[in-house]
């Protein structure tokens, strides 16, 4: 009878491994972000919009930003790496995207467990979550 | 009056004073003025410090950093409420990832009570992020100092319970097979639990989900309420599922906000490092905080940034 409170006390394995995924993520996508923000800051790669030139931008709505300053919505910033601000957007992603994996992760382990329902709901996750991410469902003003 | 007293009136007139002093609607000049006037990088610094003693303040009166961290920044700062809701479901979301493993590991936050739940809030936060960016902003911002004045309202009279009477778990429930058994640190007990009214609960997930990601706000205000005290879920575990909740719900808005250019690197990383350093410290002040002073700060911030946000709305 103790063993198995004890027992029913622990995480399950999935909710185990999705925790150490999430840690694991977590931990880069900040170590990636302040490494990048140093290099942005400290001018080590130049950023598309010069720092004293930003304060112009930032009290216009997003849809005048990006018409003033030419630049693309959605993951274009993969071809603007070279500049230090875009350069920021790797931490971002890795943060906003480390549930995604978590999900794929479980997955397997919950089909295992012939735990269907769930297998099914973090599939359907994951589609929505990279349906947000590929930026097929952008709107604006 | 004690040192740990003064300290936290010290802290909140310290961000009542810093967020007027910067606040270019108080000085009564236009925002390009006000951030023409500065070098550049006193922008970052100033909210570094501000998300500092936000992160301080949000975990001492039990609120999550985005709820403190948009109608603050939207209506002290001279940024767009465009780029203030990107970074604030950013911080939100950082703060959940950073809890979320801990919690998940010693078993306070239920991966089977967040699964279905996540997916409701997660598909309707992408709706409301895009009805959010589809409005006009004054219209926004006019919901968002409702929203926040009727989280006030909330938090003076939302009661808790901590391990909340179920007698039967629900068919959905059931079938789903959310329940879950948890020792309590402070008595040794283990309680065995389980929920009920689960169609109910995860209807409001929808609207939460929509506020979520029309406003950029953390929702964990909205979370623990409907998770404690209509699903009957024990209050810990709650709490622990709606801040690991919010790794996943914020995380599919701040796609979409991603996507669309909400996102200023300068001003989203000392907003993200700040509230998480807040939060460190905020935890370790806890066993000294006075939790009701602190509480009721927080609450009339919140006021005071929701009639801001609704008088920068109405144009007065």
């Amino acid at each position: 009878m103790e063993e198995k409170t004890n027992a029913l006390l622990k995480a399950s394995p999935e909710q185990i491994l999705y925790a150490k995924i999430l840690e694991k993520g977590m931990y880069f996508g900040l170590l990636i972000l302040f490494i990048t923000y140093i290099l942005y800051v400290f001018g080590v790669l130049h950023p598309y919009i010069p720092l004293n030139k930003l304060s112009g931008y930032w009290s216009m709505n997003v849809h005048e930003y990006l018409e003033h300053t030419g630049i693309k919505p959605g993951w274009a910033w993969l071809g603007m790496l070279k500049y230090g601000d875009f350069l920021n957007f790797i931490g971002v992603v890795i943060l906003s995207g480390v549930t995604i994996i978590c999900y794929a992760v479980i997955v397997p382990t919950l089909l295992r467990n012939k735990d269907i329902i769930y297998a099914v709901i973090a599939v359907l996750e994951v589609i929505i979550l990279s349906a947000a991410a590929s930026g097929i469902l952008a709107v604006g003003h | 009056m004690r040192i740990t007293g003064k300290l936290w009136i010290m802290m909140f007139i310290g961000l009542v004073s810093l967020t007027i002093w910067i606040s270019p609607a108080l000085a009564k000049v236009p925002a390009e003025t006000a951030s023409a006037g500065h070098a550049w990088w006193f922008w970052p610094i100033i909210l570094f410090f501000v998300t500092f003693i936000m992160g301080i303040l949000a975990v001492l009166g039990g609120v999550g950093g985005g709820v403190l961290y948009v109608p603050i920044i939207s209506g002290f700062f001279p940024f767009h409420l465009d780029f203030v809701r990107g970074t604030g479901l950013l911080v939100a979301l950082s703060g959940a990832l950073a809890a979320g493993p801990g919690l998940l590991k010693m078993n306070l936050a239920s991966l089977r009570l967040a699964i279905p739940v996540a997916l409701i809030a997660s598909t309707c936060a992408i709706i409301g992020a895009m009805i959010g960016l589809a409005l006009p902003t004054n219209i926004v911002q006019i919901a968002l100092g409702a929203t926040i004045l009727g989280i006030c309202v909330l938090m003076l009279t939302a009661k808790k319970s901590t391990i909340p009477d179920v007698p039967k778990a629900d068919r959905l429930s059931s079938i789903l097979n959310i329940c879950g058994v948890y020792q309590e640190a402070s008595t040794g007990e283990i309680i065995d639990w389980k929920i009920h009214r689960t169609p109910l609960g995860l209807g409001l997930f929808v609207i939460i989900g929509i506020m979520a990601g029309m406003f950029g706000l953390g929702a964990g205000w909205a979370n623990v309420p409907v998770l404690n005290l209509l699903m009957g879920a024990p209050l810990k575990i709650s709490v622990a599922t709606s801040k690991f909740l919010l790794s996943i719900t914020d995380t599919s808005a701040a796609w979409i906000y991603t996507n669309k250019g909400c996102i200023l690197p300068l001003l989203t990383v000392p907003s993200i490092v700040g509230i998480m350093l807040g939060s460190f410290v905020g935890v370790r002040l806890l066993k000294v905080a006075k939790p009701t002073l602190i509480r009721w700060m927080v609450i009339g911030i919140l006021a005071f940034a929701g009639i801001k946000a609704l008088s920068k709305g109405l144009g007065f």
